[in-house]
């Protein structure tokens, strides 16, 4: 008799039925904006918005992680600003270029790995030792820098923002890459499969004998990292690193990964998602500017999209129990 | 109106979800001060059909008639105020708030607008409190209260919205054996002052104390309505699941083999005092005690959730520290914990990544896991358990409590464990799965796995066990062979006398 009512078509709606709910958002929000402004759908623009959605959505990957865990991580943008402007002095030190980016992408994993054994080891609600990380790391970058921003790079460096590889801006291959991997992990290795344990009931994933401890501080390491690559990407493109960069961007990450449908109660949740959620930001801003919306206004329809986004996808749930 | 005379009547009751009928007619007459239990498998459709009473659901088809008038009840806040309350398995008290102020929660008498009457608060749920025939302080925070005194708050809080329809949903599942007869005292003071009853428990021997009429369901289909004194249990039994259970317990003999675990002097902070014990292969070991005796406790010691104080775990004759529950599980280890769906399940993620969760590592390589063998031990244990289910990537949350466990108890076959522990393996569970959850432990123990079984229902100890256990206090306090047990010896070790 049980299950009841529960068919094939459903199943693979629980599935797949959250993504094509919002990528058929994304390219509603792109048909509006192709009929309103003729310069939206030209290839540069479209080039652009992909790169201008590159930092939030590769931070947004690490958000994703941390909210299937059931957690969240209000330090990435600080850890960004953190771990660019210890990279960029080490560059201008004189240290190797393969050597800086190490080092920047090792601040960032130190910090994401700090963070979870706050959590794990110290037991701290993840609200609270990431709430603390986000302004030691801002802090720390201030300290770090006097306040002052650290700018002009070799070419090399430079490269790695202003690049193309087959004729595609090289931050988006990175991102591209960086999404291919992570669903690959969420999806195929035991990591993945013990994130989602972890959000859907930690007691028991403790219990099936899966190391809690371990996989939560490794997920917030990876967090760490990416805001590490996420600072390499800035600071390449703007050819300068700053102490105050990445504020606010935990939010953005955050509202991507939820447009995304992912449950900021843990358990369930996709890259693909996130990746539309970050897409369906980057759209609206440059929408938004196409059609010389002021910045005031902006933010408020992006917050009430985020608002509405996340509306739909509860009514969907509820329908779908 | 004199008790006996029909309070409500549900008529033709039907109620379809998208593709599923879960009531198809069911009818069910209440009359006034009478205990009506309602019987039935699970799934059979008791929730649901009390769901519609207390405005939960909507039902799709039929009619309601209270007090020989036609009603639709629209959501729970109605029911309440057509006198329809509900006791959940569940409370809806709040712990930081005292026993006066949850009574009145949403309702609180007033001083001037906005401002709550502590005093009036206080002065009435004394009275309601009293009425009940309880003594306990309405200023005393409910979190400190024990589980049956935060029942009675829910008794009291519905009386005080002048509830002459009662509905209890396996009211007694947390209550030690004095509680339940306090229960029951409160039940007859009730039935007395002509409220109707209905009682959901699985429990049949409640169900011959306290019952007076019983309807059966079965199949989302009401079987019948009978006086419980003309009634036997096997009767019963036969109407809900339409099929003789011949033996309730279908105890298999295996053949004992060499000893696999062994405990000596284990003590831990959490209450076990020098416990001390062997487990051999292919036996079922029960474990007896009232709540609280430490028999959960010794579970999770040995499966190294808790931190040991003093003694040795042997397995196979070698002492092993257990410091966590990998550590058990890589022993052969497993535990199905009394709690399937908060310890035993991750309820969003599939039937096959549930199955597999505790044997990953041999699923992958290079930590990637490989899909196709996953697939292939789901497939394996959905027949051999036989879950059902339409596929194995359907979410657990969906399942039937009966084929929950299945997959629980299918985690712990895919990773090999050779030494199950059993937590009240068939709380919640209707006849018909009992009996075959019995049988799976007949085939694990065929193959020489050893089973450790703790149980509250003496019944299930005394069928299914080779070798009991009693506990008390955190100390074993009597060891009997299957054929010198008796309930009167168990309880006595359990009780101390």
């Amino acid at each position: 008799m049980c299950p009841r009512g529960i068919t094939l078509r459903q199943d693979f709606l629980s599935h797949y039925g959250r993504q094509l709910g919002t990528l058929s958002g994304l390219l509603a929000l792109v048909v509006a904006l192709w009929i309103l402004t003729p310069h939206f759908l030209t290839i540069s623009n479209l080039l652009n918005v992909a790169e201008q959605a590159t930092i939030i959505a590769i931070i947004a990957v690490g958000m994703t992680f941390v909210i299937i865990t059931g957690g969240i991580d209000l330090a990435v943008g600080s850890v960004l600003a953190f771990s660019g402007v210890v990279m960029a002095s080490s560059l201008q030190s004189g240290i190797p270029l393969p050597l800086a980016l190490l080092i920047g992408l090792g601040v960032g994993l130190l910090c994401g790995v700090v963070n979870g054994l706050l959590i794990t080891i110290g037991r701290l609600p993840p609200f609270i030792a990431t709430l603390g990380m986000m302004s030691v790391a801002r802090g720390a970058a201030l300290m770090f820098t006097e306040g002052r921003p650290i700018s002009g790079f070799s070419e090399g460096f430079r490269s790695i923002a202003t690049g193309e590889i087959l004729r595609i801006p090289a931050p988006v291959v990175i991102m591209i890459v960086v999404y291919v991997i992570a669903h690959f992990v969420l999806k195929r290795t035991k990591l993945g499969r013990y994130t989602y344990a972890i959000g859907g009931n930690e007691e028991a994933a403790l219990l099936s004998g899966i190391n809690v401890r371990l996989n939560k501080t490794l997920v917030y390491g990876i967090a760490g990292l990416l805001s590490g690559l996420a600072a390499i990407l800035l600071t390449a493109r703007l050819n300068s690193a700053q102490p105050i960069a990445g504020m606010s961007y935990e939010l953005d990450a955050i509202a991507a990964t939820v447009i995304g449908g992912t449950s900021l109660l843990g358990g369930e949740g996709t890259v693909s998602g996130t990746l539309i959620g970050a897409l369906i930001m980057a759209v609206l801003r440059n929408g938004l500017n196409l059609l010389s919306v002021s910045s005031f206004f902006q933010q408020v329809v992006i917050g009430s999209v985020i608002i509405l986004a996340v509306l739909i996808d509860m009514a969907l749930k509820r329908r779908g129990k | 109106m004199t008790n006996g005379s029909p309070v409500l009547e549900m008529r033709h009751i039907r109620k379809t979800f998208p593709g599923v009928v879960a009531l198809d007619d069911v009818g069910f007459e209440l009359r006034r001060g009478e205990v009506h239990i309602l019987l039935g498998e699970n799934g059979a459709g008791k929730s649901t059909l009390m769901k519609i009473l207390s405005g939960a659901y909507q039902k799709s088809a039929g009619e309601i008639v209270l007090d020989g008038a036609e009603v639709e009840i629209r959501n729970p806040k109605h029911a309440q105020e057509l006198g329809i309350s509900t006791i959940y398995q569940e409370f809806n008290l709040i712990p930081h708030l005292t026993v006066g102020e949850n009574i009145f929660l949403g309702r609180e008498p007033e001083r001037l607008p906005g401002v709550i009457d502590q005093r009036a608060i206080f002065v009435q749920a004394t009275q309601a409190l009293t009425a009940l025939g309880l003594t306990l302080n309405p200023r005393k925070l409910v979190k400190e209260l024990r589980v049956a005194e935060q029942q009675m708050v829910e008794v009291a809080k519905a009386l005080s919205l002048d509830a002459r329809i009662l509905i209890m949903d396996e009211p007694t599942a947390a209550l030690t054996e004095h509680e339940i007869k306090e229960l029951f005292a409160t039940i007859r003071g009730l039935k007395e002052k002509g409220v109707a009853i209905v009682y959901i428990s699985h429990r049949m021997e409640e169900l011959f104390e306290i019952g007076d009429r019983v309807t059966v369901l079965r199949d989302g289909c009401s079987v019948g309505t009978y006086d419980v004194p003309m009634m036997t249990k096997s009767e019963l039994i036969r109407l809900m699941v339409n099929r003789e259970l011949t033996d309730l317990f279908p105890k298999e003999k295996a053949t004992r083999g060499p000893e696999v675990l062994r405990v000596e002097g284990l003590s831990t902070h959490t209450g076990l005092k020098d416990v001390s014990f062997s487990l051999h292969k292919g036996e079922v070991l029960g474990i007896s005690g009232l709540l609280g005796a430490g028999r959960t406790e010794l579970a999770r010691a040995i499966f190294g959730l808790d931190k040991i104080t003093a003694g040795t775990i042997y397995l196979n004759g070698k002492a092993e520290k257990m410091d966590s529950p990998r550590r058990a599980i890589n022993s052969g280890i497993g535990f199905l914990t009394e709690d399937r769906k908060s310890q035993g399940l991750v309820l969003p993620l599939s039937v096959k990544e549930n199955l597999c969760l505790s044997s990953v590592d041999k699923f992958s390589n290079w930590g990637v896991m490989n899909a196709k063998q996953e697939q292939q031990a789901g497939d394996r244990y959905v027949k051999e358990l036989r879950i059902r289910t339409p596929s194995l990537n359907q979410k657990v949350v969906f399942l039937s409590g009966g084929n929950q466990q299945k997959v629980v108890l299918s985690k712990w076959l895919c990773s090999e464990a050779e030494i199950f522990i059993f937590d009240e393996p068939t709380r919640g569970v209707d006849v018909g799965a009992k009996t075959e959850i019995y049988q799976l432990m007949n085939r694990l123990t065929a193959t020489g796995v050893a089973i450790i079984m703790i149980s509250s229902e003496l019944l299930e100890v005394l069928g299914m066990s080779d070798r009991i256990l009693v506990m008390r206090g955190g100390k074993i306090t009597g060891e009997f062979s299957a054929a010198e047990a008796t309930q009167e010896k168990i309880l006595q070790c359990a009780l101390g006398e």
